[in-house]
């Protein structure tokens, strides 16, 4: 499909989002990250039952943790479309740079560079 | 087991507010089962704690460990080279944890990261509920197995109050009314004159009215 989506995203694959855990999503905070995103099955189509409907309980968990810190939770999403969705794959990569870019760089980047 | 919370983060960052280095010491025991302060969120808090430190541009050293129990000196011992590293030492176990910890190495400063709320199970995964006052007497065998002293809101021993109505206790539609359930049990099982059978008064000494408790078993006593 060649579908370009922005470069300044950077995919993490695992087996199924039920994989990505609240330590993981704050990791990627702490490490500077601007925004991560959980792109998962279809609710209701995983293919392990229940793996994205666990990733969203993290996820929201994560915009909670951000929330009490003072932290723009909308840097931390959870996005459900299939595996034959290419161009809404690039569409969301899109639409959350833009989001992130929005919102400005991390203040825990921002601090840690100062 | 015990049951605990972690504390809101805004508790636990001002009592760190003066360190730059603590140790987040996790425990194996209840608060692992009860998924609140064991391995797994002890590396979480210490994220959180530097994301949040990060944030305010200053740097913080979170260490991290979990040892098998905290209410065993044994295990408290297994920290007696590393615990005077830290600036302080932030307890994700029950409140005996960190008054264990204290006793060992008066020295150092504990910090409690969970609340510990009660003596309960898990009635569906993520989800557990009080079951066990800690009374010291049980009389959960006059009851049909349900306890009316941790379950009833006003530990009523002799029958429902005026506030229970169609099986739920008036402080919550949530809250089921315990009486209405031991009652309906005996009704169902055809023991419901045991609950007219007179019984002593309950001596509640044994409880925390009878002040700080203690356990001693003279066959392991060394």
């Amino acid at each position: 499909m060649r579908l370009s989506y922005p470069t300044n995203v950077k995919v993490i694959q695992v087996p199924c989002t039920g994989r990505v855990d609240i330590i993981h999503l704050l990791k990627a905070i702490e490490d500077g990250a601007d925004g991560v995103y959980v792109a998962g099955c279809l609710e209701g189509e995983c293919h392990f039952l229940t793996g994205n409907l666990k990733a969203k309980k993290r996820v929201q968990y994560v915009k909670k943790v951000l929330e009490e810190l003072g932290i723009e939770p909308g840097r931390v999403e959870m996005f459900n479309l299939s595996a034959g969705e290419g161009p809404r794959f690039a569409e969301i990569a899109r639409e959350m740079v833009e989001r992130v870019k929005a919102l400005g760089p991390s203040p825990v980047k921002k601090q840690e560079a100062a | 087991m015990i049951v605990a919370d972690r504390k809101p983060l805004e508790e636990i960052l001002e009592m760190i507010k003066g360190c730059n280095k603590v140790l987040i010491l996790g425990c194996k025991g209840c608060v692992t089962v009860c998924n609140v302060g064991g391995t797994k969120e002890v590396g979480i808090l210490a994220s959180i704690l530097k994301i949040a430190r990060k944030k305010e541009g200053r740097s913080l050293q979170v260490d991290e460990k979990s040892i098998e129990r905290q209410c065993d000196p044994e295990y408290i011992e297994q920290v007696k080279d590393i615990v005077d590293q830290y600036d302080a030492v932030i307890s994700m176990a029950c409140g005996v944890g960190p008054q264990f910890l204290s006793e060992a190495y008066p020295k150092q400063r504990f910090f409690p990261a969970v609340n510990t709320t009660f003596f309960g199970g898990a009635t569906q995964h993520g989800v557990w509920a009080e079951r066990c006052a800690g009374c010291g007497s049980c009389v959960i065998h006059y009851f049909d197995g349900m306890c009316p002293i941790a379950r009833c809101s006003k530990s009523l021993l002799h029958g429902p109050c005026g506030g229970s109505a169609n099986g739920k206790c008036e402080i919550s539609k949530e809250v089921d009314c315990i009486w209405d359930k031991i009652v309906r049990k005996k009704m169902e099982e055809g023991r419901l004159d045991d609950l007219v059978q007179p019984k002593p008064a309950k001596d509640w000494r044994s409880a925390r009215d009878g002040g700080p408790r203690k356990s001693v078993r003279e066959e392991l006593v060394q």
